[in-house]
């Protein structure tokens, strides 16, 4: 009997963990993705290929930027309740989103070392990071990759 | 070596197509940085480990992808793609390919 309960205590306070730290990881993620974001005004990002007036161009060199990440257990588990009924998982939308920011703002990061005031041809590439600590609980981590090329002008 | 992701360099002109470039790397997972990934899921957040692994080996393949296409006598590579795939459970495989390439600066 009391097993039972003990293993319910303990997925609760998982749960519990995993919420409170998850939401206020992410909440500080997103605050320092819009600061960033912010600092990178003005720099022209295209997924388009032609590079208008070649003439002007100086340099052109490929950037990336990459960011893996994972989600948390409350997280999971509101994916497999939504497993039950189907439909948007909200919850890994956030998850998505915030590793695609982090990418592109880490190659615009480096288009900036470099001193370029564009990006061109701006692509994305998804993988799957599967964690051989598999359980239960399968371990969601994302890896999203974004490169494109930095153009400097004369 | 210049290396782009579009079709041509911008200001420059392509004398010659050397051909298909590759480079790849197959990585597995550090046994460490998997019990703290494992960890993170619990909290979520960004795994740092992975990120550094993942774009170290990408930054190998593109180095092998560019030592070919010295050996080819090409001084550019263009239309550069990138390919991630799960070879097995905990290892990947990391490939980029382009097009070799023989460029010459725009006369200016």
């Amino acid at each position: 009997m009391w097993d039972f309960w003990i293993q319910v205590g303990g997925v609760l306070f998982l749960l519990l963990l995993g919420y409170s730290a998850g939401t206020w990881r992410e909440r500080s993620h997103f605050s320092s993705l819009r600061r960033r974001e912010a600092g990178h005004e003005g720099m022209k990002v295209t997924n388009l290929k032609a590079v208008t007036n070649p003439d002007s161009v100086r340099q052109a060199t490929l950037v990336m930027g990459d960011a893996v990440i994972a989600t948390d257990y409350f997280k999971s588990f509101l994916a497999r309740l939504r497993n039950i009924v189907g439909g948007e998982v909200r919850s890994f939308k956030t998850l998505m989103d915030r590793a695609r920011r982090e990418a592109k703002l880490r190659m615009l990061d480096q288009a900036r070392e470099l001193g370029a005031g564009e990006v061109w041809n701006v692509r994305f590439e998804t993988s799957n990071i599967r964690s051989s600590t598999n359980k239960k609980n399968p371990a969601v981590s994302v890896e999203i990759f974004a490169f494109g090329t930095a153009v400097i002008r004369k | 070596m210049i290396v782009v992701n579009i079709e041509m360099v911008p200001g420059y002109t392509i004398l010659e197509v050397k051909g298909l470039v590759q480079g790849n790397t197959i990585r597995t997972k550090h046994l460490g940085r998997d019990i703290a990934a494992g960890f993170k899921n619990l909290v979520g957040g960004e795994l740092k480990g992975y990120t550094e692994l993942l774009t170290e080996s990408r930054r190998q393949a593109i180095e092998r992808m560019m030592s070919q296409a010295q050996q080819l006598n090409a001084n550019a590579i263009v239309n550069v793609r990138f390919t991630t795939s799960a070879v097995t459970q905990g290892a990947a495989e990391l490939y980029a390919y382009g097009t070799a390439v023989v460029v010459e600066k725009e006369g200016e």
